[in-house]
C-alpha cells in the first residue's frame, strides 16, 4: 500500500524579518500519520507548524518562499478560513475562551455556519467524546472553561479543533504545561484520533515523541536534520547531531 | 532575635505612616467632589419641584421650570451618541484590528491624540463654520450634536483602542486558527471582552459633552425658547448654556434656581454613569472571565 500524501513542503524557507526560521525544508506527511517533530528551542519547529495553516502571517514581519501542498493543492490557492478549518492547531498553553465549555466548542461550527441547535449539541458531544473529556464535563457544560484544570483545558482545545472537522491536527508542544497524568490522557486521545486524522506533534519531550509518534523528524537551527521511523531515529540515528540531542548531550 | 523584632516593628511603623499619608492624599481627591455636590444640593434642592422639572421658564426665566433645557440636553446627548459611538468604535477597531503599522496609521493615531488637546471653544467655532454655515444645517440639534460628537471622538477612540488592546492576543489566535474570518474574530472574540472598557470611555466623554457650553454656544443653544423642538433642525435650550445665561445675563436671578439647574445637570450625568455601571456589571457577569 502506498501511503497517501497529505502535506508536502517544497523548498520552504520562512523568515521573520531578517531572521531565517526555516531553511529549505522538504518534508512529506502521510495520511493517518503521527509525525513527531523534536529539536531544541528556536529550531523552527513552531514556525513549521504555523506555516502549514498560515498562522505565521499574523506576524507582520513574516515572509516565506517555496510551496506547501495540501491534499494536492498549493495552500496559496486555499482561502485562510478553509485552510485553517482543515488544518487545526493545538497551542502550547491551553488557550480557552472565557465562556462556557459548550460555547468554546460550539464557536468553531458557528463561524462555519452551523446554526441548528440539535446539530451543534451533537457536534459538541462527539468532539468531547473524541477528546476523552465528555465523561468529566457532561454534567457541567455551562461551566466556564477557565475553571477546568490545565489538562482538561488542553483536551477541550483538542475537542474544539475537532468540532470544525479538520483533516490534520497540529500540536505545538501540547503537554509542556501539564502533569504526567494529564499528559497521558492527551496522548491517549492522540493515539485514538490516529484512525481518522493526520497529526503532527511538535514536542520538547523526546520521550513523548518516542511514546506517541511513528515517524519523527529532528529540527536544528531551522534545518531538518533527519526524518526517520521513530524507532530507527531513536535507536540508530544517522546524523551525529541527532544522536547528541537524543542522548541529552545538548538542548 | 530582639533586635530583629525591633527592626520589624519600625518597618511596620513606617509602612503604617506611609499608608496614612497616601490615604490622606487620596482623600483630598474626594473632598472637592463631595463638597461641590453638597454645596449644590444644599443651595439648589429647595428649588427642585415637579413644576421645575416639567414646565418651561417664565417671567424672564425667574419662575417656572427648565423642561426645555432638560429635553435639549438629553436630545444633544442622544445625538452625540448616535454620531460618535459608531464612528469612534469602528475607527478604533480599524486601527487595532486591521490597520498595518505605516505612516498613514501613525498619522491617524497622532491626529486622535491631538484632537483631544483642542479647547472646546475651537470645536464650537469649527462646528459653526462647517455645519451651521457651510453645510447649512443652521443653529440646530444636528449641528450641535455633530460638533459635540467630533469633540467626543478622541476619548471614545482612545478608550476603545485600549479596551481592544487589553483583550489577550490568544483570543484572536484561537478564533483565526479555527478558520474564523477577521470580522468574525473581532465580533465574537474581541469586542465582547472590550465592551466594559468601551463603556467607561464612552460615558466619560458623553458626560463631558453633556456639560459643555462652548461647543453648543454657536451651533445649537437657544437663549430662551420655551417650546420643545419639532425636528433636528430646531434650536434647543441646553442645561449648561441655560445655567450660564441665568447666572450671568439675568439680573436679580434667585441663586437657588441656578443651583437647582446645576443639580439637574449633575443628576443627569450621574444617571448616565449609573446606566454604564449596570451595563458593565451585566457584561462582566455574562462573560465568565
Amino acid at each position: 500500500m502506498v501511503a497517501e500524501s497529505v502535506i508536502k513542503t517544497v523548498d520552504l524557507n520562512c523568515y521573520f524579518g531578517d531572521t531565517m526560521a526555516l531553511k529549505n525544508l522538504n518534508i512529506e506527511i502521510f495520511k493517518n500519520d503521527i509525525l513527531g517533530i523534536i529539536g531544541p528551542a528556536n529550531s523552527g519547529k513552531t514556525s513549521f507548524l504555523r506555516a502549514l495553516n498560515r498562522l505565521n502571517y499574523l506576524n507582520p514581519n513574516y515572509s516565506q518562499t517555496g510551496d506547501i501542498i495540501f491534499e494536492g493543492k498549493n495552500i496559496r490557492q486555499i482561502p485562510d478560513g478553509l485552510l485553517r478549518k482543515k488544518i487545526g492547531i493545538i497551542f502550547a498553553l491551553p488557550q480557552v475562551l472565557p465562556i462556557s465549555i459548550f460555547h468554546n466548542i460550539a464557536y468553531g461550527p458557528k463561524v462555519h455556519g452551523v446554526t441548528k441547535k440539535a446539530v451543534v449539541a451533537d457536534i459538541v458531544e462527539n468532539s468531547l467524546k473524541q477528546a476523552y473529556l465528555w465523561d468529566e464535563v457532561k454534567d457541567r457544560l455551562d461551566l466556564s472553561a477557565t475553571r477546568l484544570s490545565g489538562g482538561q483545558q488542553q483536551r477541550l482545545c483538542i475537542a474544539r479543533t475537532l468540532a470544525v472537522e479538520p483533516d490534520v491536527i497540529l500540536y505545538d508542544e501540547p503537554c509542556s504545561g501539564l502533569d504526567p497524568i494529564s499528559t497521558a490522557k492527551v496522548e491517549d486521545a492522540m493515539r485514538e484520533l490516529k484512525k481518522d486524522y493526520t497529526q503532527i506533534l511538535v514536542t520538547n519531550n523526546t520521550k513523548q515523541a518516542a511514546r506517541v509518534t511513528e515517524r519523527c523528524g529532528f529540527f536544528l537551527m531551522g534545518d531538518l536534520v533527519e526524518i526517520e521511523e521513530t524507532e530507527t531515529l531513536f535507536t540508530n540515528p544517522k546524523d551525529k547531531r541527532t544522536d547528541d540531542y537524543i542522548t541529552g548531550r545538548f538542548g | 532575635m530582639l533586635e530583629k523584632g525591633q527592626e520589624m516593628n519600625s518597618a511596620k511603623r513606617r509602612e503604617k505612616i506611609a499608608f496614612v499619608i497616601l490615604g490622606l492624599i487620596t482623600l483630598l481627591i474626594v473632598v472637592p467632589i463631595v463638597l461641590t455636590i453638597f454645596y449644590v444640593v444644599k443651595n439648589g434642592a429647595s428649588a427642585i419641584s415637579w413644576e421645575f422639572l416639567t414646565q418651561p421658564p417664565r417671567h424672564g426665566m425667574k419662575e417656572g421650570g427648565i423642561l426645555p433645557a432638560i429635553v435639549g440636553t438629553i436630545l444633544l446627548i442622544i445625538g452625540t451618541m448616535l454620531f460618535s459611538l459608531p464612528l469612534g468604535i469602528l475607527s478604533a477597531v480599524y486601527l487595532v484590528e486591521y490597520a498595518k503599522d505605516n505612516l498613514f496609521t501613525r498619522l491617524i493615531k497622532l491626529s486622535v491624540v491631538n484632537l483631544s488637546g483642542i479647547p472646546s471653544i475651537v470645536y464650537g467655532l469649527f462646528g459653526f463654520t462647517l455645519f451651521v454655515v457651510f453645510l447649512r444645517f443652521g443653529t440646530s440639534i444636528l449641528a450641535g450634536s455633530l460638533t459635540l460628537a467630533i469633540m467626543s471622538l478622541p476619548v471614545i477612540i482612545t478608550a476603545t483602542k485600549e479596551a481592544l488592546e487589553s483583550v489577550p492576543f490568544a483570543f484572536r489566535e484561537i478564533s483565526l486558527s479555527l478558520g474564523a474570518s477577521r470580522w468574525q474574530t473581532v465580533r465574537y472574540c474581541v469586542l465582547p471582552y472590550a465592551i466594559p472598557g468601551i463603556l467607561t470611555g464612552t460615558v466619560l466623554s458623553l458626560s463631558r459633552a453633556a456639560g459643555e457650553t462652548a461647543p453648543i454656544l454657536f451651533t445649537v443653544a437657544a437663549f430662551y425658547l420655551p417650546r420643545l423642538p419639532h425636528s433636528v433642525f430646531d434650536q434647543v435650550m441646553a442645561l449648561p448654556y441655560h445655567l450660564y445665561v441665568i447666572s450671568t445675563q439675568v439680573p436679580n436671578m434667585p441663586a437657588k434656581i441656578s443651583f437647582a439647574t446645576g443639580l439637574v445637570l449633575i443628576a443627569l450625568v450621574f444617571l448616565m454613569n449609573l446606566v454604564s455601571i449596570i451595563l458593565r456589571a451585566h457584561y462582566r457577569k455574562k462573560k465568565l472571565w
